[in-house]
């Protein structure tokens, strides 16, 4: 088991590297820079700053810099946000993204699971395709259409949740996770169904019907676990991508968290912001695929086998 | 007085491509202590006849056209689900063909056990474990109470089919339906559970309904045998009736299908085709210090125009060696030599041509056919690879080896899906035919086919192989079959050989414990002799 998760992480560790160059290199051959404003900057001011924050440095140099800070886990200073450095500004973002993104998820695997349970008990009646067309729906409905219409319905014609803001009026939590989790609840939907209808098929669910288990015994007991697994590997993923892609609902809702930072970060040329925030969330997606991936292959008994007789 | 008595059962299935009436006023019944036997090719309805008793039968697109089935008085098919399923696991129970597939692999062995228990009984966990323990040494496993908490991917196939034994008696049922539950085994597992079964039966006073395509399975176990073709019964009564004196044509044609009899004794000269000596494969698995020796110092020679009988249970090593042979499998050490060559290290071109005269027939047609290929495209392939003709020729050809293996010539632009597993077999000798090999290894060709086609299929190896004077290696777990077409034989246990010779002195004066204990455990050997 620990080799196995050895031989992820240092899988992951080039994969990382290559994300990080890419975008070093990527971001400095935009046109523009972080100190070109409509405002002329008198050249020695510029100067200065450029000196500062080591631009005059030539490219490599700069490239090598803040690899060596970044080893030291120093993503080093925003150049938009004069003395806050990326770390401070990343974890003051953070906890309200992964608040959002974890009630997202909750909300996501409630409805996804149940939807796609209930869907694959009777396959190809209406109690199938009621749903699964509803999470079609909600998978092609972009958060720019459904944040707007939710906030439109429940916001202001019904007047039954506050639209904007985060933890500051009771209930304002409500709008912005559904509208983040609902693609992400029509995809669970789909998986469990594909993976229920796989497991209801096989031979040990008619044993278990033998035995005189009544259906929703058989369910839950026999079906469950392996019907999942699926979704369970799909979590990890799940949640890094809503991590990082929560900015369009944190700017309808006007919510304080990471996206919006991103976003401004790449309008304002803020090389160490996009940078910092692009290692930070890469390293979070891989950490979480392989959480995800651990558990499932940990729910199945034979791989778990195989995982005890590595580790020796 | 009657445990179980079925009268003018029918079950259709309805689905978009039509109406399949799958059982057609079926009528039977089950005595109380009793084993009463469904014999039956596959499709012949003789499951879907038991499932449906039982509510089992998926509804749509299943459906019970007419019939009762009367259990201690009560209509079966007239329950409603909710007391259906009170009687389900509590005085009927049931054990399925494959015990690889039919227990839940998340759930270990002791929660499947006790959970009819808790159902129908309403016992404490721990009564409940204490039970299943007893039972789990009853039918045969070994510390029982320290494999409660094992997962079933544990245990061998013959393990499991004893724990879904045990599952199904944990409640002292009055009637036990098995569904071939030997026929996923090999054949000394087949008759220790055939054995378990019969003494179960005698010890709990429980009737058993046994489902089988196999009349020799039934042959010393039954006590009632009814046999049924394409969703009819057309046949029943007392084995004594069924083997010496049975009426239906299709009953007849089943008792004759029952690999019996034996080669005329060896007219070969010792002109060997294939030389093996010291030949190992072993296989060094990731997780393991020590190789598994599949073929493990074996040594044989093949003499030309001869059939050699390869016998061994699963993971005995006899397809690994079959393979090996064809250079399909690596050889760890050792040599192989085919008619003079020595073909252990041949590369390239060379290889290509020795590949052309040594071919294979797999024992699964369903999974060694290409679906998205025609039989035309099938058997084309090798012979515009091989050039063995070239396209001018190659319709002519097609149709000439289509007429060999006994397939019309209508269906050359078929796929493998729309024909039968008999057909699709035929499909795959003449795809092995067509590069007009001087070696053939069968590895188990006939032990997915039903006992009719299996005979079929038998006679078309043999007739071919004398036309062609083709050598052949054929592989089975079967001894019935293998002593139907080999000339000689040889016994494999555990990667080495056992024991080899003629078929006539393997069969009637086997040297070896194991070969002993093979030739006992062929089913129906008892009531064979008797006739």
């Amino acid at each position: 088991m620990l080799r196995f998760m050895l031989i992820r992480i240092l899988q992951a560790l080039p994969v990382i590297f290559v994300v990080i160059t890419a975008t070093f290199f990527l971001v400095r051959s935009a046109p523009g820079g972080p100190f070109d404003q409509e405002k002329v900057v008198i050249p020695e001011v510029k100067k200065a700053l450029e000196a500062q924050y080591k631009l005059d440095l030539p490219l490599h140099e700069q490239y090598f810099a803040y690899l060596s800070d970044l080893a030291q886990g120093d993503l080093g200073p925003s150049f938009k946000y004069p003395g806050r450095s990326v770390n401070e500004i990343l974890f003051s973002g953070l906890p309200v993204t992964a608040e959002l993104g974890l009630y997202a998820l909750l909300i996501a695997l409630c409805i996804g699971v149940s939807a796609g349970v209930f869907a694959s008990l009777r396959p190809n009646t209406a109690q199938d395709y009621v749903p699964m067309s509803l999470a079609m729906i909600g998978i092609c409905m972009p958060s720019f259409l459904l944040g707007p219409l939710l906030v439109l319905v429940f916001g202001i014609w019904l007047d039954w949740l506050p639209i904007t803001g985060w933890g500051d009026i009771p209930g304002d939590k409500i709008l912005p996770s559904i509208t983040l989790g609902s693609a992400y609840a029509a995809y669970i939907a789909r998986l469990s169904r594909a993976g229920m209808l796989e497991i209801l098929s096989q031979d040990y669910i008619r044993t278990a019907r033998a035995k005189g288990l009544p259906e929703w015994q058989v369910v839950t007991r026999h079906a469950l676990r392996g019907g999942l697994i699926p979704v369970i590997a799909f979590l990890g993923p799940a949640f890094a991508g809503l991590l990082a892609g929560s900015f369009v609902v944190e700017t309808i809702f006007q919510i304080p968290g990471l996206g919006r930072f991103y976003v401004q970060a790449a309008f304002n040329r803020d090389y160490t912001m996009i940078l910092g925030t692009t290692v930070f969330l890469s390293t979070l997606i891989v950490f979480f695929n392989l959480v995800s991936d651990i558990t499932a292959a940990w729910l199945n008994p034979r791989l778990r086998a195989q995982f005890k007789g590595g580790s020796q | 007085m009657s445990l179980l008595r079925v009268d003018n059962l029918s079950v259709s299935f309805h689905t978009r491509n039509g109406s399949h009436q799958a059982v057609k006023d079926v009528s039977f019944t089950v005595k109380p202590r009793e084993i009463t036997a469904i014999i039956g090719e596959s499709g012949s309805g003789k499951s879907v006849s038991c499932y449906a008793m039982l509510g089992l039968v998926p509804s749509p697109p299943g459906r019970i056209d007419s019939g009762t089935a009367l259990f201690e008085g009560a209509d079966l098919l007239a329950l409603s689900e909710r007391e259906l399923r009170a009687i389900r696991g509590r005085d009927i129970a049931m054990i399925f063909q494959d015990p690889m597939t039919c227990l839940n692999p998340f759930m270990t062995i002791g929660q499947q056990l006790i959970e009819p228990l808790q159902l129908h009984k309403g016992l404490s966990k721990k009564e409940a474990k204490e039970r299943a323990i007893e039972l789990l040494d009853e039918v045969g496993i070994r510390s029982p109470a320290d494999t409660f908490d094992s997962y079933p991917h544990e245990f061998s196939g013959g393990m499991r089919q004893r724990v879904m034994i045990a599952m199904a008696l944990i409640n002292e049922p009055k009637l036990l339906i098995a569904d071939e539950p030997t026929t996923a085994l090999d054949v000394t597992i087949q008759a220790q559970i055939l054995r378990l079964i019969a003494d179960l039966q005698k010890n709990r006073d429980i009737g058993v309904l046994f489902i089988s395509h196999d009349l020799a399975v039934v042959a010393d176990i039954a006590n009632q045998i009814i046999v049924m073709e394409q969703g009819v019964m057309v046949e029943q009564g007392s084995p004594d009736a069924i083997f010496n004196h049975a009426q239906h044509p299709y009953t007849q044609k089943l008792l004759a299908a029952i690999p019996s009899g034996q080669r005329e004794a060896a007219r070969v000269d010792p002109d060997p085709l294939i030389k093996v000596s010291g030949l190992k494969t072993w296989f060094y698995p990731s997780n393991a210090k020590d190789p598994v020796k599949a073929v493990d110092d074996v040594s044989l020679e093949i003499n030309r125009g001869e059939v050699l009988g390869l016998v061994g249970e699963s993971g005995s090593g006899k397809s690994t060696l079959g393979r090996s042979l064809l250079r399909l499998a690596p050889i760890t050490g050792g040599s192989v030599t085919f008619d003079g060559t020595d073909v252990t290290a041949l590369e390239g071109s060379a290889l290509k041509e020795f590949r052309r005269r040594m071919q294979m027939i797999f024992q699964d047609p369903f999974a060694s056919l290409n679906p998205r290929m025609t039989v035309y495209d099938t058997l084309a392939e090798p012979l515009l690879l091989h050039k063995i003709c070239d396209r001018k020729n190659l319709d002519a050809t097609i149709a000439t080896l289509m007429d060999d293996v006994g397939l019309a010539r209508a269906f050359i632009r078929k796929y493998p899906h729309e024909f039968s597993g008999g057909q699709r077999q035929r499909i795959a000798i003449g795809r092995a035919l067509a590069t007009k090999p001087e070696f053939i290894v069968a590895d188990e060709p006939v032990s997915a086919l039903d006992v009719t086609i299996q005979a079929q299929i038998l006679e078309l190896l043999a007739s071919l192989g004398r036309e062609h004077g083709l050598t052949m290696l054929f592989v089975s777990h079967d001894m019935a079959v293998i002593r139907q077409i080999a000339d000689r034989v040889m016994v494999m246990y555990q990667g080495k050989l056992v024991e080899q010779g003629t078929a006539q002195a393997v069969f009637e004066n086997p040297q070896q414990a194991y070969t002993q204990a093979l030739l006992a455990s062929i089913p129906g050997a008892a009531t064979a002799s008797a006739t």
